[in-house]
């Protein structure tokens, strides 16, 4: 099992509130569990608190969730740190995560961390001075027919090699978003040079 | 190999319209009413005499299970519980239905809730499938505004509602139970069984937990009757399966095959074979990481199917295959895969707890020979100590890639160990 800890005091923030809009959307989420239930929409709440708050969750913010759903601190404090995608120091602006397990290693995840390595300077775990990018290694993303890959924020880009994965972190660094998906130029999951199967016109 | 008209997921690639009126297009949606009609007993009828057995792994008969739900109500609401919380190294299906043909896994959702008696679904999607939850949201949305969810589903006379719920980074959801403590706003901790779920599932209430796949297939087999789907693959493992093909073969790709395909077959037809030939592969991992991996002897006439692969001793799993040619370091890569149950398991169970971490360690040191030979049958003990001592299968599934690795690599182990220690000894001076 994994051990997580809250940021340090030093970083952690004064106060939070969801802004009007997000409290908005957080009773929407609330409403759409059982009456009684409102602890169900812990996850989505402190995933919304997330995304207000540059992408990591304070202890303010994790308060603030328990006070709204009725839950002792202790239960949303046990959550934030039980599930990996909640951040619990600051990160940067890219969240890079970098899928290791073994499909991916297997098609080159190390070649990748080389890349940014050389590119950023910065190993896993590691954020970039400029406060640009953050990477980590993460267990299985999900997506093995188009490994090695990484998620990027909120989106995967998948059939990397050191060139591409290079490639991607230039135009970040130039303010750009780079299409998501295969950087090979397939669909999806096809196999390279298209598919095998579904080809018989009808198939629609 | 199966035939184009025999496939179910016939926007898998995302080549057309994942939209309501692509998806009519290809057949979805049609006569779900006249389906539902037919009623309960006739869909867990239908689906028990298809064969059909869980696709997230286990490979439970899903006739049987629907069964288990209680046919009158004592009070409490039923409820069908979709995994989506894809997770399990080397697979990466449910993603392509839930991004290319969500209206098959909504309709799938409303013909399994209406056969269990509920009139609420859950489908629980994890947390980094951010995309994937998007698209699939918009196609509830789409269903909801098309009248097919909701009061009078399709105009069937049955109410039925559908909440997507997104998880938070955390393997061991895909674990039903610890789905269910997840759901109710908890760490995801299994419980222990019994009760089970169809007793006191989600909010103590009677529930299914099925995977995506399984609810995806349902609508198309009850269309085409299940005389359709059983006469496809071999007896008890019947119908069509999306397999996942990574790793070393020359084109990785997802595809929808029959079951009981050779592995020879699946991966030359559709993954352009094993990179550098067929006499280039060491081992392959037919069925999702946890299951044991098999050498290359084992694979020249390996069928695909559950009971072929559990009497090898291994697993159909979620079918994702885990192709290894002759350049891996196959003790990395089994190691790399402790490390990840290290990282996942939940901390409930001791064995599991701790042994997850010891086994790691040990692997690590496997790795480069830093071990004496009797540690091998050492690792081996604990595994089994491991194994069936856990609240859930998280403990199997740690233990079972490492009893694979010594089942069919021992000599491979105990080279490095044997290397390691030469390389270590002082040099006798020639000179």
């Amino acid at each position: 099992m994994s051990v997580r800890r809250l940021a340090p005091d030093a970083v952690q923030p004064e106060q939070f509130a969801f802004t009007t809009e997000n409290r908005k959307k957080a009773e929407a989420i609330i409403a759409r569990y059982p009456a009684g239930r409102q602890a169900s929409a812990v996850l989505p709440l402190l995933d919304l608190a997330q995304r207000q708050h540059d992408n990591w969750l304070p202890r303010k913010a994790i308060e603030h969730v328990a006070e709204l759903l009725g839950m002792a601190p202790i239960r949303v404090y046990e959550i934030a740190t039980f599930y990996a995608m909640f951040n619990l120091a600051p990160v940067g602006k890219y969240f890079i995560q970098l899928c290791g397990t073994t499909p991916c290693w297997l098609r080159g995840s190390d070649e990748l961390k080389a890349a940014i390595r050389e590119e950023l300077g910065i190993g896993m775990g590691e954020s970039t001075p400029d406060g640009l990018f953050t990477t980590i290694e993460v267990e299985c993303l999900g997506a093995c027919v188009n490994a090695p890959m990484v998620q990027i924020n909120d989106d995967f880009y998948e059939d990397l090699d050191k060139a591409r994965m290079k490639a991607l972190l230039q135009a970040f660094r130039r303010g750009e978003t780079p299409k998501p998906g295969s950087q090979a130029g397939r669909t999806s999951s096809e196999p390279a040079g298209g598919p095998t199967t579904l080809t018989s016109t009808g198939a629609e | 190999m199966l035939s184009d008209k025999d496939r179910i997921f016939t926007n898998l690639y995302g080549l057309h319209d994942w939209r309501l009126a692509g998806a009519r297009k290809r057949g979805d949606w049609d006569g779900t009413k006249d389906i539902i009609a037919k009623g309960r007993d006739w869909i867990v009828d239908q689906i028990k005499a298809s064969g059909l057995r869980g696709r997230g792994g286990a490979g439970f008969p899903t006739g049987l299970k629907w069964s288990f739900m209680p046919k009158q109500s004592d009070g409490r609401p039923s409820y069908l519980v979709v995994n989506a919380d894809e997770s399990e190294p080397g697979t990466c299906k449910d993603r392509d239905i839930m991004r290319h043909d969500p209206h098959k896994l909504v309709e799938g959702c409303l013909l399994a809730g209406f056969a269990m008696g509920a009139h609420h679904g859950y489908i629980y999607v994890r947390g980094e499938f951010y995309r994937e939850a998007e698209r699939l949201s918009a196609a509830i949305a789409e269903a909801y505004d098309a009248g097919l969810l909701g009061k009078n589903a399709a105009g069937s006379g049955w109410d039925f509602d559908l909440v997507l719920h997104r998880g938070a980074g955390a393997y061991i959801c895909g674990e039903e139970t610890a789905l269910l403590e997840s759901l109710e706003g908890k760490k995801g901790q299994p419980r222990l069984k019994p009760p089970f779920p169809a007793n006191a599932g989600l909010y103590g209430c009677p529930t299914t937990v099925n995977n995506v796949e399984t609810i995806a297939v349902a609508p198309t087999i009850l269309r085409r009757g299940a005389p359709w789907f059983a006469g496809l693959g071999r007896e008890r493992n019947t119908g069509t399966k999306l397999f996942c093909i990574s790793g070393h073969v020359n084109k990785p790709c997802n595809v929808e095959e029959v079951m009981g395909i050779t592995f020879r077959e699946l991966i030359e037809r559709h993954a352009g074979g094993v990179r550098g030939g067929w006499d280039n592969l060491l081992a392959v991992i037919p069925g999702g990481s946890s299951v044991p991996c098999l050498p290359k002897g084992a694979c020249d006439n390996l069928i695909m199917d559950f009971d072929s692969l559990a009497a090898l001793k291994s697993g159909l799993g979620t079918a994702a295959v885990i192709v290894m040619d002759k350049s891996t370091d196959i003790v990395k890569a089994i190691a790399r895969l402790s490390k990840f149950y290290m990282h996942e398991s939940c901390g409930q169970c001791t064995p599991c707890r701790e042994g997850t971490g010891w086994m790691w360690r040990v692997m690590e040191r496997l790795v480069t020979g830093d071990a004496e030979i009797s540690e091998i049958d050492l690792l081996q003990q604990v595994t089994y100590q491991v194994e069936g001592h856990t609240i859930c299968a998280l403990g199997d599934a740690a233990a079972w890639p490492i009893q694979g690795l010594i089942r069919h690599f021992r000599p491979e182990l105990e080279r490095r160990i044997v290397a390691r220690k030469s390389a270590a000894a002082p040099r006798v001076a020639a000179e």
